[in-house]
Protein backbone atom coordinates (compact mmCIF):
# COMPACT_ATOMS: atom_id res chain seq x y z
CA UNK A 1 0.00 0.00 0.00
CA UNK A 2 1.30 3.41 -0.85
CA UNK A 3 1.55 6.26 1.69
CA UNK A 4 -0.58 9.03 1.46
CA UNK A 5 -0.09 12.26 -0.53
CA UNK A 6 0.31 15.81 0.69
CA UNK A 7 0.08 19.33 -1.09
CA UNK A 8 3.18 21.04 -0.02
CA UNK A 9 3.11 24.92 0.63
CA UNK A 10 6.84 26.60 0.71
CA UNK A 11 7.51 30.50 1.83
CA UNK A 12 10.14 31.41 -0.50
CA UNK A 13 10.88 34.05 1.88
CA UNK A 14 10.06 36.11 5.32
CA UNK A 15 7.40 38.45 4.31
CA UNK A 16 5.93 36.27 0.95
CA UNK A 17 2.57 34.15 1.67
CA UNK A 18 3.09 30.14 1.17
CA UNK A 19 2.32 29.12 -2.50
CA UNK A 20 2.26 25.90 -3.79
CA UNK A 21 4.79 24.04 -5.14
CA UNK A 22 3.70 20.06 -5.42
CA UNK A 23 3.01 17.42 -3.87
CA UNK A 24 5.14 14.24 -1.77
CA UNK A 25 3.90 11.15 -0.96
CA UNK A 26 4.82 10.09 2.95
CA UNK A 27 3.65 7.63 5.67
CA UNK A 28 2.76 10.84 7.90
CA UNK A 29 2.88 14.53 8.18
CA UNK A 30 6.66 14.19 10.12
CA UNK A 31 8.10 12.26 7.11
CA UNK A 32 5.94 14.73 4.61
CA UNK A 33 7.78 17.83 5.73
CA UNK A 34 10.97 15.93 5.66
CA UNK A 35 10.42 14.91 1.74
CA UNK A 36 9.30 17.95 1.11
CA UNK A 37 12.48 20.21 2.02
CA UNK A 38 14.66 17.53 0.28
CA UNK A 39 12.23 17.53 -2.87
CA UNK A 40 11.45 20.92 -3.16
CA UNK A 41 13.80 23.18 -1.30
CA UNK A 42 17.30 21.85 -1.61
CA UNK A 43 18.39 25.35 -3.47
CA UNK A 44 17.19 27.05 -0.26
CA UNK A 45 14.14 27.94 -2.04
CA UNK A 46 12.35 28.12 1.17
CA UNK A 47 12.08 29.66 4.71
CA UNK A 48 9.04 27.48 6.09
CA UNK A 49 7.20 24.68 4.41
CA UNK A 50 3.30 23.09 4.93
CA UNK A 51 2.32 19.92 4.22
CA UNK A 52 -1.63 19.48 4.08
CA UNK A 53 -2.99 16.03 3.46
CA UNK A 54 -4.21 16.03 -0.36
CA UNK A 55 -7.77 14.51 0.61
CA UNK A 56 -8.00 17.02 3.33
CA UNK A 57 -8.32 19.71 -0.08
CA UNK A 58 -11.93 20.24 -1.27
CA UNK A 59 -11.40 21.56 -4.89
CA UNK A 60 -14.13 23.38 -7.57
CA UNK A 61 -14.50 21.22 -10.34
CA UNK A 62 -13.24 22.22 -13.93
CA UNK A 63 -16.57 21.46 -15.60
CA UNK A 64 -18.77 24.11 -13.15
CA UNK A 65 -16.19 26.39 -13.67
CA UNK A 66 -18.46 29.02 -15.57
CA UNK A 67 -21.04 28.77 -13.51
CA UNK A 68 -19.40 29.01 -10.30
CA UNK A 69 -17.45 32.23 -11.26
CA UNK A 70 -20.14 33.79 -13.20
CA UNK A 71 -21.27 35.71 -10.76
CA UNK A 72 -18.54 37.94 -10.91
CA UNK A 73 -18.45 38.45 -14.52
CA UNK A 74 -20.93 41.20 -14.98
CA UNK A 75 -20.06 43.30 -12.14
CA UNK A 76 -17.56 46.15 -13.53
CA UNK A 77 -18.75 48.68 -10.75
CA UNK A 78 -16.72 46.25 -8.11
CA UNK A 79 -13.22 48.12 -10.36
CA UNK A 80 -12.13 51.68 -9.30
CA UNK A 81 -11.85 52.33 -13.44
CA UNK A 82 -15.39 52.45 -13.42
CA UNK A 83 -15.90 55.36 -11.94
CA UNK A 84 -14.94 58.79 -14.32
CA UNK A 85 -12.73 60.95 -11.82
CA UNK A 86 -13.28 64.63 -12.61
CA UNK A 87 -10.84 66.80 -14.36
CA UNK A 88 -8.28 68.15 -10.95
CA UNK A 89 -9.27 65.68 -9.29
CA UNK A 90 -6.01 64.36 -7.43
CA UNK A 91 -5.36 61.56 -5.00
CA UNK A 92 -8.08 59.10 -5.60
CA UNK B 1 10.21 58.34 6.37
CA UNK B 2 9.52 55.21 4.34
CA UNK B 3 10.43 55.04 0.62
CA UNK B 4 8.15 57.97 -1.04
CA UNK B 5 5.20 56.64 0.24
CA UNK B 6 4.23 60.62 2.57
CA UNK B 7 6.49 63.42 -0.37
CA UNK B 8 4.50 63.21 -2.80
CA UNK B 9 0.51 62.81 -2.47
CA UNK B 10 0.39 59.50 -5.34
CA UNK B 11 -2.78 58.24 -5.86
CA UNK B 12 -4.15 55.30 -3.45
CA UNK B 13 -3.48 52.20 -6.03
CA UNK B 14 0.58 53.34 -6.81
CA UNK B 15 0.90 53.82 -2.78
CA UNK B 16 -0.34 50.05 -2.31
CA UNK B 17 1.68 49.18 -5.65
CA UNK B 18 5.29 50.66 -3.63
CA UNK B 19 3.98 48.91 -0.41
CA UNK B 20 3.66 45.61 -1.76
CA UNK B 21 7.05 46.35 -3.90
CA UNK B 22 9.05 47.17 -0.95
CA UNK B 23 7.23 43.87 0.54
CA UNK B 24 8.76 41.99 -1.55
CA UNK B 25 12.06 43.60 -2.28
CA UNK B 26 12.63 43.66 1.91
CA UNK B 27 11.63 39.72 1.85
CA UNK B 28 14.89 39.25 -0.39
CA UNK B 29 16.95 41.05 1.30
CA UNK B 30 19.28 39.17 3.41
CA UNK B 31 19.16 39.68 7.13
CA UNK B 32 21.15 39.19 10.27
CA UNK B 33 20.17 35.66 10.98
CA UNK B 34 21.73 33.29 13.62
CA UNK B 35 21.14 35.21 16.61
CA UNK B 36 20.43 32.89 19.31
CA UNK B 37 18.26 35.32 21.84
CA UNK B 38 15.10 35.66 20.18
CA UNK B 39 14.57 39.48 21.07
CA UNK B 40 17.24 39.88 19.61
CA UNK B 41 16.13 37.95 16.49
CA UNK B 42 13.16 39.83 16.50
CA UNK B 43 14.66 42.98 16.86
CA UNK B 44 16.98 42.46 13.50
CA UNK B 45 13.93 41.27 11.79
CA UNK B 46 12.43 45.06 12.38
CA UNK B 47 15.45 46.87 11.94
CA UNK B 48 15.57 44.86 8.14
CA UNK B 49 12.40 46.35 7.92
CA UNK B 50 10.82 42.21 7.26
CA UNK B 51 8.09 40.49 8.57
CA UNK B 52 7.26 38.69 11.48
CA UNK B 53 5.56 35.68 11.22
CA UNK B 54 3.05 33.54 13.03
CA UNK B 55 5.52 31.09 14.13
CA UNK B 56 8.40 32.97 15.12
CA UNK B 57 9.10 33.88 18.37
CA UNK B 58 7.65 37.62 19.40
CA UNK B 59 7.26 39.55 22.17
CA UNK B 60 3.55 39.01 24.46
CA UNK B 61 3.26 42.51 24.47
CA UNK B 62 3.92 42.73 20.32
CA UNK B 63 1.06 40.04 20.13
CA UNK B 64 -1.65 41.72 22.65
CA UNK B 65 -1.33 45.00 20.47
CA UNK B 66 -1.63 43.37 17.35
CA UNK B 67 -4.88 40.91 18.43
CA UNK B 68 -5.97 44.32 20.17
CA UNK B 69 -5.89 46.50 17.17
CA UNK B 70 -6.74 43.54 14.26
CA UNK B 71 -9.62 42.79 16.02
CA UNK B 72 -11.00 46.46 16.40
CA UNK B 73 -10.27 46.87 12.29
CA UNK B 74 -11.87 43.59 11.82
CA UNK B 75 -15.04 44.66 14.24
CA UNK B 76 -14.97 48.18 12.61
CA UNK B 77 -15.92 46.55 8.87
CA UNK B 78 -18.65 44.52 9.86
CA UNK B 79 -20.15 46.83 12.33
CA UNK B 80 -19.38 49.32 9.26
CA UNK B 81 -21.98 47.76 7.11
CA UNK B 82 -24.54 49.01 9.10
CA UNK B 83 -24.89 52.60 8.48
CA UNK B 84 -24.40 52.02 4.55
CA UNK B 85 -26.64 48.88 4.73
CA UNK B 86 -29.12 50.86 6.11
CA UNK B 87 -30.01 52.63 2.63
CA UNK B 88 -29.73 49.82 -0.13
CA UNK B 89 -33.26 49.24 0.01
CA UNK B 90 -33.64 52.85 -0.78
CA UNK B 91 -31.04 53.54 -3.38
CA UNK B 92 -32.03 56.16 -6.34
CA UNK B 93 -31.54 53.42 -9.10
CA UNK B 94 -30.76 50.23 -9.75
CA UNK B 95 -26.92 50.95 -10.58
CA UNK B 96 -26.48 52.36 -7.94
CA UNK B 97 -28.53 49.64 -5.35
CA UNK B 98 -25.96 47.42 -7.22
CA UNK B 99 -23.13 49.46 -6.43
CA UNK B 100 -23.74 49.50 -2.89
CA UNK B 101 -24.19 46.24 -1.95
CA UNK B 102 -21.10 45.37 -3.67
CA UNK B 103 -19.92 47.63 -1.67
CA UNK B 104 -21.32 46.15 1.74
CA UNK B 105 -19.98 42.57 0.70
CA UNK B 106 -16.66 44.13 0.51
CA UNK B 107 -16.57 45.58 3.95
CA UNK B 108 -17.85 41.80 5.18
CA UNK B 109 -15.21 40.57 3.02
CA UNK B 110 -12.92 42.99 4.55
CA UNK B 111 -13.74 42.26 8.20
CA UNK B 112 -13.16 38.18 7.14
CA UNK B 113 -9.90 38.97 5.73
CA UNK B 114 -9.11 40.50 9.20
CA UNK B 115 -10.11 37.99 11.34
CA UNK B 116 -8.83 35.54 9.58
CA UNK B 117 -4.89 37.21 10.38
CA UNK B 118 -5.64 37.78 14.17
CA UNK B 119 -6.37 33.92 14.40
CA UNK B 120 -2.85 33.70 13.43
CA UNK B 121 -1.64 35.15 16.38
CA UNK B 122 -3.67 32.50 18.71
CA UNK B 123 -6.86 33.84 18.90
CA UNK B 124 -9.63 32.46 17.84
CA UNK B 125 -13.00 33.78 15.72
CA UNK B 126 -15.24 32.54 18.21
CA UNK B 127 -13.54 34.81 21.06
CA UNK B 128 -13.04 37.47 18.68
CA UNK B 129 -16.95 37.70 18.10
CA UNK B 130 -17.66 37.20 21.85
CA UNK B 131 -15.50 40.25 22.77
CA UNK B 132 -17.62 42.48 20.14
CA UNK B 133 -20.72 41.35 21.48
CA UNK B 134 -19.74 41.84 25.31
CA UNK B 135 -18.32 45.12 24.88
CA UNK B 136 -14.93 44.50 25.42
CA UNK B 137 -13.14 44.99 22.35
CA UNK B 138 -14.32 48.15 20.21
CA UNK B 139 -15.27 48.84 16.90
CA UNK B 140 -14.39 52.84 15.06
CA UNK B 141 -16.34 55.12 16.83
CA UNK B 142 -17.29 56.75 13.05
CA UNK B 143 -20.05 54.07 12.51
CA UNK B 144 -21.91 55.34 15.83
CA UNK B 145 -23.40 58.63 13.79
CA UNK B 146 -26.31 57.38 11.75
CA UNK B 147 -26.50 57.81 8.09
CA UNK B 148 -29.63 60.49 7.62
CA UNK B 149 -30.02 61.02 3.78
CA UNK B 150 -28.96 59.53 0.32
CA UNK B 151 -25.68 61.86 0.17
CA UNK B 152 -24.40 60.02 3.26
CA UNK B 153 -23.31 57.32 1.37
CA UNK B 154 -21.36 59.74 -0.84
CA UNK B 155 -20.03 61.21 2.19
CA UNK B 156 -18.82 57.79 4.10
CA UNK B 157 -17.66 56.61 0.58
CA UNK B 158 -15.72 60.25 0.40
CA UNK B 159 -14.42 60.99 3.88
CA UNK B 160 -14.74 57.84 5.58
CA UNK B 161 -13.29 55.50 3.66
CA UNK B 162 -10.73 58.38 2.78
CA UNK B 163 -10.07 58.60 6.29
CA UNK B 164 -9.31 54.81 6.67
CA UNK B 165 -6.97 54.46 3.19
CA UNK B 166 -5.18 57.66 4.52
CA UNK B 167 -4.63 55.02 8.04
CA UNK B 168 -4.57 52.07 6.43
CA UNK B 169 -2.04 52.54 3.18
CA UNK B 170 0.75 52.78 6.00
CA UNK B 171 -0.29 49.43 7.69
CA UNK B 172 -0.12 47.56 4.01
CA UNK B 173 3.91 47.82 6.12
CA UNK B 174 3.19 46.76 8.88
CA UNK B 175 5.84 44.62 10.43
CA UNK B 176 3.58 41.56 11.04
CA UNK B 177 3.33 39.34 7.94
CA UNK B 178 -0.42 38.34 7.65
CA UNK B 179 -2.04 42.14 8.77
CA UNK B 180 0.63 43.66 6.23
CA UNK B 181 -0.85 41.17 3.50
CA UNK B 182 -4.60 41.67 4.36
CA UNK B 183 -4.13 45.30 4.54
CA UNK B 184 -2.74 45.19 0.59
CA UNK B 185 -5.37 43.55 -0.49
CA UNK B 186 -7.81 45.40 1.54
CA UNK B 187 -6.52 48.72 0.43
CA UNK B 188 -6.43 47.63 -3.84
CA UNK B 189 -10.34 46.76 -3.33
CA UNK B 190 -11.26 50.03 -0.98
CA UNK B 191 -10.11 52.59 -4.15
CA UNK B 192 -13.36 51.56 -5.41
CA UNK B 193 -15.18 52.51 -2.41
CA UNK B 194 -13.65 55.92 -2.31
CA UNK B 195 -14.16 56.92 -5.69
CA UNK B 196 -17.75 55.72 -5.63
CA UNK B 197 -19.02 57.86 -2.75
CA UNK B 198 -17.19 61.00 -4.73
CA UNK B 199 -19.27 60.32 -7.41
CA UNK B 200 -22.13 59.82 -5.67
CA UNK B 201 -21.43 63.54 -4.47
CA UNK B 202 -19.93 65.00 -7.56
CA UNK B 203 -23.27 63.70 -9.79
CA UNK B 204 -25.46 65.56 -6.05
CA UNK B 205 -23.69 68.90 -6.40
CA UNK B 206 -24.14 69.28 -9.60
CA UNK B 207 -27.63 68.62 -9.66
CA UNK B 208 -30.60 70.66 -8.38
CA UNK B 209 -30.09 73.15 -6.01
CA UNK B 210 -31.99 70.50 -3.93
CA UNK B 211 -29.23 68.26 -4.40
CA UNK B 212 -26.26 70.29 -4.06
CA UNK B 213 -27.65 71.12 -0.61
CA UNK B 214 -28.04 67.64 0.63
CA UNK B 215 -24.42 66.99 -0.52
CA UNK B 216 -23.32 70.52 1.38
CA UNK B 217 -25.58 69.18 4.87
CA UNK B 218 -23.52 65.54 4.30
CA UNK B 219 -20.18 67.01 4.17
CA UNK B 220 -21.15 69.33 7.11
CA UNK B 221 -22.15 66.54 9.46
CA UNK B 222 -19.35 64.40 8.37
CA UNK B 223 -16.17 66.41 7.99
CA UNK B 224 -14.95 66.32 11.64
CA UNK B 225 -16.54 62.92 13.14
CA UNK B 226 -13.88 61.68 9.96
CA UNK B 227 -11.07 64.12 11.04
CA UNK B 228 -11.78 62.26 14.63
CA UNK B 229 -11.00 58.89 13.30
CA UNK B 230 -7.22 59.16 13.01
CA UNK B 231 -7.75 59.23 17.31
CA UNK B 232 -6.44 61.76 19.70
CA UNK B 233 -3.68 64.30 19.24
CA UNK B 234 -0.28 62.89 19.65
CA UNK B 235 0.09 64.33 23.51
CA UNK B 236 -2.44 62.14 24.44
CA UNK B 237 -2.25 58.99 21.91
CA UNK B 238 -1.35 55.62 24.52
CA UNK B 239 -0.38 53.39 22.22
CA UNK B 240 1.47 55.13 19.65
CA UNK B 241 5.18 55.34 20.87
CA UNK B 242 5.35 51.40 21.59
CA UNK B 243 3.17 50.61 18.52
CA UNK B 244 5.96 52.71 16.05
CA UNK B 245 8.69 50.86 17.76
CA UNK B 246 7.31 47.85 16.75
CA UNK B 247 6.40 49.24 13.25
CA UNK B 248 2.91 48.35 13.46
CA UNK B 249 2.27 51.87 13.35
CA UNK B 250 4.54 54.38 10.56
CA UNK B 251 2.94 57.52 11.28
CA UNK B 252 1.36 59.69 14.37
CA UNK B 253 -1.79 59.97 14.46
CA UNK B 254 -1.56 64.15 13.58
CA UNK B 255 0.20 63.62 10.82
CA UNK B 256 -1.88 61.28 9.39
CA UNK B 257 -4.91 63.89 10.20
CA UNK B 258 -2.71 67.13 8.01
CA UNK B 259 -2.28 64.37 5.11
CA UNK B 260 -6.16 63.56 5.00
CA UNK B 261 -7.00 67.40 5.48
CA UNK B 262 -4.41 68.18 2.34
CA UNK B 263 -5.87 65.80 0.06
CA UNK B 264 -9.77 66.87 0.27
CA UNK B 265 -8.87 70.08 0.37
CA UNK B 266 -8.50 70.28 -3.47
CA UNK B 267 -10.89 67.43 -3.75
CA UNK B 268 -13.36 69.70 -2.46
CA UNK B 269 -13.37 72.24 -4.76
CA UNK B 270 -13.33 69.86 -7.97
CA UNK B 271 -16.52 68.39 -6.02
CA UNK B 272 -17.69 72.82 -5.64
CA UNK B 273 -18.57 71.76 -2.20
CA UNK B 274 -16.84 73.84 0.90
CA UNK B 275 -15.15 71.74 4.22
CA UNK B 276 -16.98 73.28 6.78
CA UNK B 277 -13.93 75.17 9.21
CA UNK B 278 -13.34 79.00 8.80
CA UNK B 279 -9.98 78.93 9.64
CA UNK B 280 -9.11 76.16 6.94
CA UNK B 281 -6.27 78.50 4.71
CA UNK B 282 -2.56 77.06 3.18
CA UNK B 283 0.12 78.04 5.65
CA UNK B 284 2.63 79.21 3.50
CA UNK B 285 5.27 78.43 5.90
CA UNK B 286 4.60 74.97 6.44
CA UNK B 287 3.48 74.02 2.94
CA UNK B 288 -0.02 72.57 5.23
CA UNK B 289 -3.13 73.47 5.31
CA UNK B 290 -4.25 75.02 8.45
CA UNK B 291 -7.30 73.91 10.10
CA UNK B 292 -9.66 73.26 13.06
CA UNK B 293 -9.42 69.80 15.14
CA UNK B 294 -12.03 67.92 15.37
CA UNK B 295 -14.12 67.79 19.13
CA UNK B 296 -11.86 65.11 21.39
CA UNK B 297 -14.22 65.35 24.18
CA UNK B 298 -17.31 64.36 21.80
CA UNK B 299 -14.67 61.36 20.31
CA UNK B 300 -14.35 60.62 24.37
CA UNK B 301 -18.09 60.52 24.99
CA UNK B 302 -18.55 58.54 21.48
CA UNK B 303 -15.80 56.13 22.39
CA UNK B 304 -17.02 55.38 25.95
CA UNK B 305 -20.17 54.35 24.51
CA UNK B 306 -22.58 57.43 24.06
CA UNK B 307 -22.42 58.59 20.68
CA UNK B 308 -25.69 58.88 18.97
CA UNK B 309 -25.85 54.89 17.54
CA UNK B 310 -23.73 52.94 19.79
CA UNK B 311 -26.45 51.00 21.07
CA UNK B 312 -28.56 50.73 18.12
CA UNK B 313 -25.52 49.40 16.03
CA UNK B 314 -24.50 46.94 19.04
CA UNK B 315 -28.16 45.91 19.46
CA UNK B 316 -28.39 45.26 15.86
CA UNK B 317 -25.33 43.18 15.61
CA UNK B 318 -26.48 40.95 18.45
CA UNK B 319 -29.66 40.44 17.21
CA UNK B 320 -28.25 39.23 13.89
CA UNK B 321 -25.77 37.14 15.75
CA UNK B 322 -28.58 34.90 17.79
CA UNK B 323 -31.13 35.67 14.89
CA UNK B 324 -28.40 33.75 12.91
CA UNK B 325 -27.45 30.89 15.11
CA UNK B 326 -29.72 28.01 13.36
CA UNK B 327 -27.88 28.81 10.21
CA UNK B 328 -24.97 27.85 12.13
CA UNK B 329 -26.22 24.74 13.95
CA UNK B 330 -27.94 23.71 11.06
CA UNK B 331 -24.63 23.74 8.90
CA UNK B 332 -22.79 21.77 11.71
CA UNK B 333 -25.69 18.99 11.78
CA UNK B 334 -25.38 19.15 7.95
CA UNK B 335 -21.54 18.53 8.37
CA UNK B 336 -21.71 15.74 11.00
CA UNK B 337 -23.90 13.79 8.58
CA UNK B 338 -22.48 13.85 6.13
CA UNK B 339 -18.88 12.56 8.14
CA UNK B 340 -20.71 9.70 9.34
CA UNK B 341 -19.42 6.08 7.86
CA UNK B 342 -20.87 4.95 5.37
CA UNK B 343 -23.12 1.85 6.49
CA UNK B 344 -23.54 3.47 9.86
CA UNK B 345 -26.89 3.83 11.45
CA UNK B 346 -29.05 6.65 9.71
Amino acid sequence: MSSPLWEVFVRPRRGLSHTHVGSVHAPDADMALRNARDVYTRRQEGVSIWVVPAAAITASSPDEKDAFFDPAADKVYRHPTFYDVPEGAKHL
Amino acid sequence: MYGNDFGELSGLLDQVDEAEKALVAAAHRDADAGADDPQTYFDGVLAADQKIEPRDWMPDAYRKTLIRQIAQHAHSEIIGMQPEGNWITRAPSLKRKAILLAKVQDEAGHGLYLYAAAETLGISRDELVQLLLEGRQKYSSIFNYPTLTWADMGAIGWLVDGAAIVNQVPLCRCSYGPYARAMIRICKEESFHQRQGFEILHTLAHGTPAQHAMAQDAIDRWWYPSLAMFGPPDADSTHSEQSMAWGIKRFSNDDLRQRFVDMCVGQAEVLGLRLPDDELRLNAETGHYDYTQPDFDELMQVIKGNGPCNRQRMAHRRRAHDEGAWVREAAEAYAAKRAQPVGAAA
